[in-house]
């Protein structure tokens, strides 16, 4: 409406006033730096275009499709959403994408944040250690996930040994359903834990010394240093932690695929799986993608979510907009 | 001055229960640190081990006799040859490619001004937050149009940009005070002149960073090249070592392939440790994980 009013009175299209613009970028002593603009742009612009504006639009089309790509694709409307809900095989990958999810990322941030209060502490010998802890976040999820599958074996692996000193009869892990999971998840913990821990390094070395200072002259404990100066000024640092981990650990594949293979009996197939499995093992690149939409619908409801709650519980939130 | 003579005697009852601290939280840091680090020595101790030394029980930690000759055994048995030097070419044109086009477009997008530049960023930006899932099924189609299904090109060309590094050169380059182009425009440069010579220098900092983790992430890429990359010839690492140890059959030769993921490991071990600095950064400022 305010548009239109405005060209109304201007007596001239909104277009119009475009154009004129753009004729204007290429007179004078604009030109030149508008066509290097442009130019310096092109090489991005085309990957671009080419390989992420058009597959998404494209991926639109497949999901609305039957195609198994040995013959052109039908055009299904939204069959492929109404398989899903009768799929069990879906509902299930689902779940576990959630098991995971809301598993792996509360535990992995829990132990990070302490590993990073620790690794605050004025002492010699530190980054040596925040290195140590950072190698396996470096380490090829592939490789990574080898050594651990080894690691897990019932009979020769290393866990169910190191149980037995204790005189714990250790469980079949990757082998068992109801273990399964949450082996993917100390895996990936293990792995991961870097990256959280090393994010909220950064913010517990951001928050000046006078703070804690002023707190202790006011006579505020260890612990009441920790609820009102500690964790309120790490909060932004928690939040972006939370945030990306979660995008993060809806997308974990390669941990899946190496040390499960998503068994036993799907106890640990993932969405993530379940679409490589659908798209490049039945090669039903319609049903693929509209999971993969699905995945992405999740993750975006998620990421909102998290926007609408960090008003509440980060410090200064609402300042940085 | 005089305060601190008066809390003297409570200071170092301070100094003793920071040195209790210390003491515990190296403790903490230690077993953490074990833990973190025993899959790898696991990894390394076994690769030496032969196959009676595997299956062993209760497994012994030290080998009884080193087999080196493991790791010569493993590198011919997979064809790791091939795989280093399919794994190096992809990662040094990516990481190259991704140098040129980001830092390039950086340029554009934070210094020069043209109509609908901040159209264009505001698309880059909304369109990094899609998942690479969802990019999979359709790239995938395109790859076979292109008919690049077990070529490198399928594994280099679409990531030879990068909308994240494009960003961060961006947000990188708005901070280099404009003077210093100024000077070099009167100077008579030329826009090319200009980026070549005074601003890709003062942005080494945000190259390395970005070269960094371009290489490791390229390096262990794993679904992309597992989808596109058929052919035994056309293989990185990574996915030689996941076939490897599908391939074996009962008696998986536990051994050969801990040996196997050793020397996949080390060149990004290097390159961590070598740039650190940057990498650290990166993630710091960026969150963008490795792996994966």
């Amino acid at each position: 409406m305010a548009a239109a009013y405005r060209s109304g009175r201007d007596g001239q299209s909104p277009w119009a006033a475009k154009i004129r613009e753009f004729r204007l970028a290429f007179t004078g002593l604009r030109r030149e730096e508008s066509i290097a603009g442009y130019l310096f742009l092109l090489p991005n612009l085309i990957g671009f275009i080419v390989f992420m504006l058009f597959p998404i639009l494209f991926a639109f089309y497949i999901m609305l499709t039957d195609w198994s790509l040995a013959s052109a694709p039908t055009f299904i409307g939204l069959e492929n959403f109404e398989t899903m809900i009768n799929d069990r095989l879906f509902w299930k990958s689902l779940g576990n994408s959630f098991y995971y999810t809301f598993v792996a990322v509360p535990t992995g941030i829990f132990i990070a944040f302490w590993l990073a209060l620790a690794l605050n502490r004025k002492m010699r010998g530190i980054i040596f250690f925040r290195t140590v802890y950072f190698l396996p976040q470096i380490t090829l999820t592939v490789a990574a996930a080898t050594i651990w599958r080894w690691i897990y074996q019932p009979e020769i692996g290393m866990i169910n040994h190191v149980l037995e000193w204790f005189g714990i009869d250790g469980p079949k892990w990757i082998h068992d359903t109801k273990w399964a999971m949450p082996s993917v998840i100390i895996m990936s913990n293990w792995q991961g834990i870097g990256f959280a821990m090393l994010i909220l390094l950064a913010g517990l070395q951001g928050i000046p010394e006078e703070y804690y200072e002023a707190a202790s002259i006011d006579g505020a404990s260890g612990w009441q240093r920790m609820r009102y100066v500690t964790l309120p000024m790490l909060s932004p640092a928690f939040f972006f932690v939370i945030v990306t981990s979660l995008i993060g650990a809806f997308q974990a594949f390669d941990q899946f695929y190496i040390l499960t293979e998503g068994g036993p009996a799907h106890a640990t197939t993932p969405l993530t799986l379940y679409i490589f499995q659908n798209a490049f093992t039945f090669f039903k690149m319609g049903y693929g993608a509209a999971l993969a939409a699905v995945l992405f619908v999740i993750i975006l409801i998620i990421t909102i979510i998290q926007w609408h709650l960090a008003r509440r519980w980060v410090f200064g939130f609402d300042e940085d907009e | 001055m005089a305060r601190a003579t008066k809390t003297q005697g409570s200071l170092i009852g301070q100094r003793q229960v920071k040195i209790l601290m210390d003491l515990f939280t190296y403790i903490v840091l230690a077993v953490v640190g074990i833990i973190f680090i025993m899959p790898f020595a696991w990894m390394v101790a076994n690769s030496f081990k032969d196959i009676r030394g595997i299956y062993t029980y209760p497994p012994e930690f030290i080998p009884e006799v080193w087999h080196f000759e493991n790791y010569t055994e493993a590198w011919t048995m997979t064809h790791f040859d091939a795989g280093f030097l399919n794994s190096a070419i992809v990662a040094a044109a990516v990481v190259l490619g991704q140098l040129f086009t980001a830092s390039l477009a950086g340029y554009s997008f934070a210094r020069l001004r043209y109509p609908g530049r901040d159209k264009i960023f505001l698309l880059y930006i909304s369109l990094m937050m899609v998942p690479f899932t969802v990019l999979l099924i359709p790239l995938y189609v395109q790859m076979r149009y292109f008919n690049w299904i077990s070529t490198l090109q399928a594994v280099i060309v679409p990531f030879l940009f990068t909308p994240w590094g494009t960003f961060m050169m961006r947000q990188f380059m708005v901070t280099i005070p404009r003077e210093l182009e100024d000077a070099a425009r009167i100077d008579g440069c030329g826009f090319f002149r200009t980026y070549w010579l005074i601003i890709l220098p003062l942005t080494k900092p945000a190259l390395a960073t970005l070269a960094i983790f371009t290489f490791v992430n390229t390096w262990n890429s794993f679904q992309w090249p597992l989808i596109v990359l058929g052919k035994p010839k056309v293989k990185t690492l990574p996915l030689l070592l996941a076939s490897f140890q599908n391939q074996s059959g009962m008696r998986t030769p536990w051994h050969l392939i801990m040996a196997a993921a050793t020397f996949v490991v080390i060149p990004v071990l290097i390159a961590f440790v070598v740039g650190q600095k940057y990498y650290v950064r990166g993630i710091v400022t960026s969150g963008i994980k490795g792996g994966g």
